[in-house]
C-alpha cells in the first residue's frame, strides 16, 4: 500500500465542509508557516522536497517561486491553474470536489510564503458545480478566519477568488490563463516576459496546478526533506493519476512516484487489469498530449529495464521509445481498440481547441484532422501517412505555446508505434466501413 | 552594447534591439521575412512564424542553444548570440513548413487580387513556397464585407498577422474590430458588420500584408505596377500630410502612406488625405518614389527604366559614332 498524502480523507463522510476538515488535521500547515515560518522558510521546504509541477510539465516548484520577481510596492498573485481540460485528465476535479479545503489550504501557505495578498482560482467552465463547491469552502474559511484580514491573528492578510473560465482548453495554457483572467481572449502571451516577471495585470505571477498546490500542505507538515524520500530520483512524493480506458477499476488513485507501470495497471489495489482479460495494447500515460506507447514499450523500456511511473523513466528513449508523465492522465488501450479512430478523435480535439493566433497549429491542425478523417472513412491515400508526419513535423517546436506540440506529438507516435494499423486502414477502404469505434488491425485483417 | 551575429556577419547593437532589428541593421538576404512584425506597432509580431530562426548560441554567459527555434521579431538580444537564418537547412525547412501552412486556405486569387505586385505572401510564396499544394481539401471561407464606406475586407485572404488590429488599437481611439472564433474558424470582423468610422481606419489597408484588407476607391481600377508612385504632400491638419501618390497618367488613382524597404509605412496618415484628395492640384509632388526590394513594382520603375533609356542611348552614340 503506498503512501497517500493528498486524498488519504477522501471517504471521510462531509470533509468537505471545514469543521469535519479540521478534525482530520485540516489546516494545520497554515498554522505552522504562519506562526513558526518565514515565508522564505516555506519556499526552502518546498525547493528541499523537490516538489515538481503536477500539470505537465513537471518543473520543479521550488525553483518556479525563487524565479518570483520581487519588486518594492507591487502586488503580487498567485493562480491557481484548475483549467484541467486535458483529455483523460480528472484529478483535480476529485480533489477539489471531495476534498476542497486541501486546495484552499495550500492556496493560503502558498501565498504566504510568495507574498501574495490576492490570489485566484481559476476553474474551467464545465466544472461549475466545483466552482460552486470551492466557493462554499472559501466563505466557510472566511468565517474562521482563515482568509481575510490578519490571518489566526497574525499580521499576513490574503483574499482568494474563484474565477470560472468558458471552458477552452487552451486557457490551461499558463499565460492564456492569465489573459482570460484578465477578461481578455484567452491567447497565450509570447514569451519572454514570463509570468514569474510580468503576470497577471502585468505583476509578477506564479501558476501552479491544483496538486501542486494542495501538495504544499504536507511537505510543510512533514518537511521537505522527509517528502523528498518518498519517490525516486528527482521524482519525488506521490502524484494523483486519473486511470482510464479499458481497465477494471478506473478513476483516481494516488501512487507514490516510482511504482511500476505493469503493477498499477495490473494489481487490484489500482487498476485491476485489462477489461474483460483482453490483452493490452497501448498505454497514453500523460494525458492526450503525450505520445502514445505501445504495450511493449510501456511495460518496459527500450533496454528491457522495467518502467516506473516517474519523470525520468517514463521518457526514457526520448520520443522514439518514451513518452511523459505529463499530468497523470493513464489511459489504457486493450487489443480492441483503433489507434487511427483514436488518433482522429484526439486530433480533432486540438482542432477544436486551436486558439488560431500563429499558423502552424492553427492550419496544421485543422488539415491533420481533414486527413485522418479521410482515413476512418475509407478515403486515405497511401501517401497520406508520409504527408501526416510531414505536418506534424513542421508545427512541433515551431508554435507560440505548446498546444502546437500536443496536437504534433499523438500523431507522431501513433505514426511511428502503428504505422501498420494506418496502412491497413488506407489498403481496405472496403472492409472499414460501417466499423464501430472500437475496430482492431487483428478483426480488420480478416479474423 | 550587445554583439551578435547572424549567419556569421556580427554586429553591435543597443541592448533590447530583437534579432530581426539586428538583421535589419546588417541587412541583405540574412534578414527573416516577417508578415505579423510591424515596427511602428507595440507587441506586433509573434504571430504569423516565417521569422523564426534558431539560436545556437544563447549569450555569452550562458551559452547554451535555445531548444526551439525562435521568432526574431520577439527574440532581444544578448551580448554574444549566434543565431543562424539562411544558413541552417533546419530554419529554411521550418519556414517552407510556416509559408505552406499560411498558404493552404489562402485563395491563390492573385490575378484578381487588388494587392498582386506588393503583396507580402506573393514574394514569401515565391521565395519559399512549393511550387505545388499538397492541401486537397476544399479552402475555407468567408463572405466579403464592407467595412465602412472606404474599406473592403476579403476574409478569405487574410492569414491572422493581428497588424489592423493592433492599428486601430494603438493609432485610434476606439477600436471596434477583433477577432472572433477561433482556430482555423477565426476571422477578425467587427462582429456586427460595423462600419470602422474614424480618421486613421485606413491605415488598416496598409498594414495588411495580403489583400484581406483593400482600398474601395482604389478596387480593381489598375494593377499596382502600372501606376507610378510618387512622393507628395499637402498641409494637413490631422496627419502629416507626407504620402505618397500612385498615378496614371495625371489620374490619381490611390493614396497610400510611404512605404519603406521592408514594407512599413513611414508615417500613418488620416483618411481625408488617402481617400479624399484624389486630384494632383491637391498635392505638392516631389518626385518618384524610390522603391525597394520586394514587389515586382520596383521591376517597371523609373530607375531601372531609366537605366535602360541610358543604356539605350549609350549604345545610339556608340553606333552613331561607329558610323
Amino acid at each position: 500500500m503506498g503512501k497517500k498524502l493528498l486524498i488519504h480523507n477522501d471517504k471521510v463522510p462531509n470533509i468537505h465542509t471545514l469543521q469535519v476538515y479540521r478534525e482530520h488535521g485540516g489546516y494545520a500547515s497554515v498554522e505552522k508557516a504562519l506562526k513558526s515560518m518565514t515565508p522564505n522558510d516555506v519556499v526552502e521546504e518546498v525547493k528541499k522536497s523537490g516538489l515538481r509541477g503536477r500539470g505537465g510539465a513537471g518543473f520543479p516548484t521550488g525553483m518556479k517561486w525563487s524565479f518570483l520577481a520581487k519588486p518594492e510596492g507591487v502586488e503580487r498573485y498567485l493562480v491557481c491553474n484548475a483549467d484541467e481540460s486535458e483529455p483523460g485528465t480528472f484529478k483535480d476535479r476529485y480533489l477539489m470536489e471531495k476534498i476542497p479545503h486541501a486546495l484552499i489550504e495550500g492556496m493560503i501557505t502558498s501565498s504566504f510564503a510568495l507574498g501574495a495578498k490576492t490570489s485566484y482560482i481559476y476553474i474551467r467552465g464545465e466544472y461549475f458545480y466545483v466552482a460552486r463547491i470551492l466557493e462554499a469552502a472559501i466563505e466557510e474559511a472566511y468565517a474562521a478566519g482563515l482568509l481575510g484580514k490578519n490571518i489566526l491573528g497574525t499580521d499576513f492578510s490574503h483574499d482568494c477568488y474563484v474565477q470560472v473560465g468558458g471552458g477552452a482548453y487552451i486557457c490551461g495554457e499558463e499565460t492564456a490563463l492569465l489573459e482570460s483572467l484578465e477578461g481578455k481572449r484567452g491567447n497565450p502571451r509570447i514569451k519572454p516576459p514570463f509570468p514569474a516577471i510580468a503576470g497577471l495585470y502585468g505583476c509578477p505571477t506564479v501558476v501552479n496546478n491544483v496538486e501542486t498546490i494542495a501538495a504544499v500542505c504536507p511537505i510543510i507538515m512533514m518537511g521537505g526533506d522527509e517528502y523528498a524520500k518518498i519517490g525516486v530520483g528527482r521524482s519525488t512524493g506521490t502524484k494523483l493519476i486519473s486511470a482510464s480506458g479499458h481497465i477494471n477499476k478506473p478513476g483516481v488513485y494516488e501512487i507514490e512516484l516510482g511504482l511500476p507501470v505493469e503493477e498499477f495497471i495490473y494489481s487490484d489495489e489500482y487498476c485491476g487489469g485489462i477489461i474483460n482479460g483482453r490483452k493490452l495494447k497501448a498505454v497514453i500515460a500523460g494525458g492526450s498530449s503525450v505520445p502514445v506507447l505501445p504495450a511493449e514499450l510501456i511495460l518496459k523500456n527500450d533496454k528491457g529495464e522495467p518502467r516506473l511511473m516517474t519523470y525520468e523513466s517514463l521518457s526514457e528513449g526520448g520520443f522514439a521509445t518514451g513518452t511523459m508523465l505529463g499530468s497523470g492522465g493513464f489511459m489504457v488501450y486493450d487489443e480492441t481498440t483503433s489507434i487511427v479512430k483514436n488518433l482522429y478523435t484526439l486530433a480533432r480535439f486540438y482542432h477544436h481547441e486551436s486558439c488560431g493566433q500563429c499558423s502552424p497549429c492553427r492550419e496544421g491542425t485543422g488539415w491533420m484532422e481533414k486527413i485522418l478523417h479521410r482515413i476512418v472513412e475509407g478515403h486515405g491515400k497511401p501517401s497520406d501517412i508520409d504527408l501526416l508526419w510531414d505536418i506534424q513535423r513542421k508545427i512541433e517546436g515551431n508554435t507560440i505555446c505548446p498546444l502546437g506540440d500536443a496536437a504534433a506529438w499523438p500523431v507522431a507516435s501513433a505514426i511511428r508505434h502503428f504505422r501498420a494499423e494506418f496502412e491497413e486502414y488506407i489498403n481496405n477502404p472496403s472492409k472499414i466501413k460501417d466499423v464501430k469505434h472500437y475496430y482492431s488491425v487483428n478483426q480488420l485483417a480478416g479474423a | 552594447m550587445a554583439k551578435v551575429t547572424i549567419d556569421g556577419h556580427s554586429i553591435e547593437v543597443a541592448d533590447g534591439t530583437t534579432i530581426l532589428q539586428a538583421a535589419r541593421m546588417i541587412g541583405g538576404d540574412i534578414v527573416p521575412p516577417t508578415m505579423c512584425y510591424y515596427s511602428k506597432l507595440k507587441t506586433s509580431g509573434g504571430y504569423c512564424r516565417t521569422c523564426i530562426v534558431k539560436v545556437t548560441k544563447g549569450s555569452e554567459k550562458d551559452p547554451r542553444p535555445m531548444p526551439k527555434p525562435v521568432a526574431s521579431c520577439r527574440t532581444t538580444v544578448m551580448d554574444g548570440m549566434e543565431v543562424v537564418n539562411i544558413t541552417s537547412p533546419e530554419v529554411l525547412e521550418a519556414r517552407r513548413g510556416v509559408v505552406e501552412f499560411l498558404l493552404i486556405n489562402h485563395p491563390l486569387d492573385c490575378p484578381i487580387c487588388d494587392q498582386a505586385g506588393e503583396c507580402h505572401l506573393q514574394d514569401l510564396g515565391y521565395e519559399h513556397g512549393l511550387a505545388k499544394t499538397r492541401y486537397d481539401f476544399p479552402r475555407r471561407t468567408f463572405n466579403t464585407i464592407d467595412i465602412g464606406p472606404y474599406i473592403k475586407m476579403h476574409m478569405t485572404r487574410c492569414i491572422m498577422c493581428f497588424r489592423c488590429v493592433k492599428t486601430a488599437d494603438q493609432i485610434t481611439d476606439y477600436r471596434v474590430h477583433g477577432m472572433l472564433n477561433r482556430g482555423d474558424a477565426s476571422e477578425i470582423s467587427t462582429y456586427i458588420q460595423k462600419a470602422i468610422d474614424n480618421d486613421f481606419s485606413g491605415n488598416i489597408i496598409d498594414v495588411c500584408p495580403v489583400g484581406a484588407l483593400t482600398d474601395r476607391t482604389f478596387r480593381f481600377k489598375s494593377r499596382v505596377w502600372f501606376t507610378k508612385p510618387m512622393d507628395a504632400h499637402r498641409n494637413c491638419t490631422k496627419c502629416s500630410g507626407k504620402v505618397a501618390l500612385w498615378l496614371k497618367g495625371n489620374d490619381v488613382l490611390r493614396v497610400t502612406g510611404r512605404k519603406d524597404k521592408w514594407g512599413e509605412v513611414e508615417e500613418f496618415i488620416c483618411n481625408e488625405c488617402r481617400f479624399e484628395k484624389k486630384d494632383v492640384k491637391d498635392w505638392t509632388i516631389e518626385g518618384p518614389r524610390h522603391i525597394d526590394r520586394h514587389s515586382v513594382i520596383s521591376a517597371n520603375h523609373y530607375e531601372s527604366l531609366a537605366k535602360l533609356k541610358l543604356d539605350i542611348g549609350k549604345q545610339q552614340k556608340a553606333l552613331s559614332t561607329k558610323k
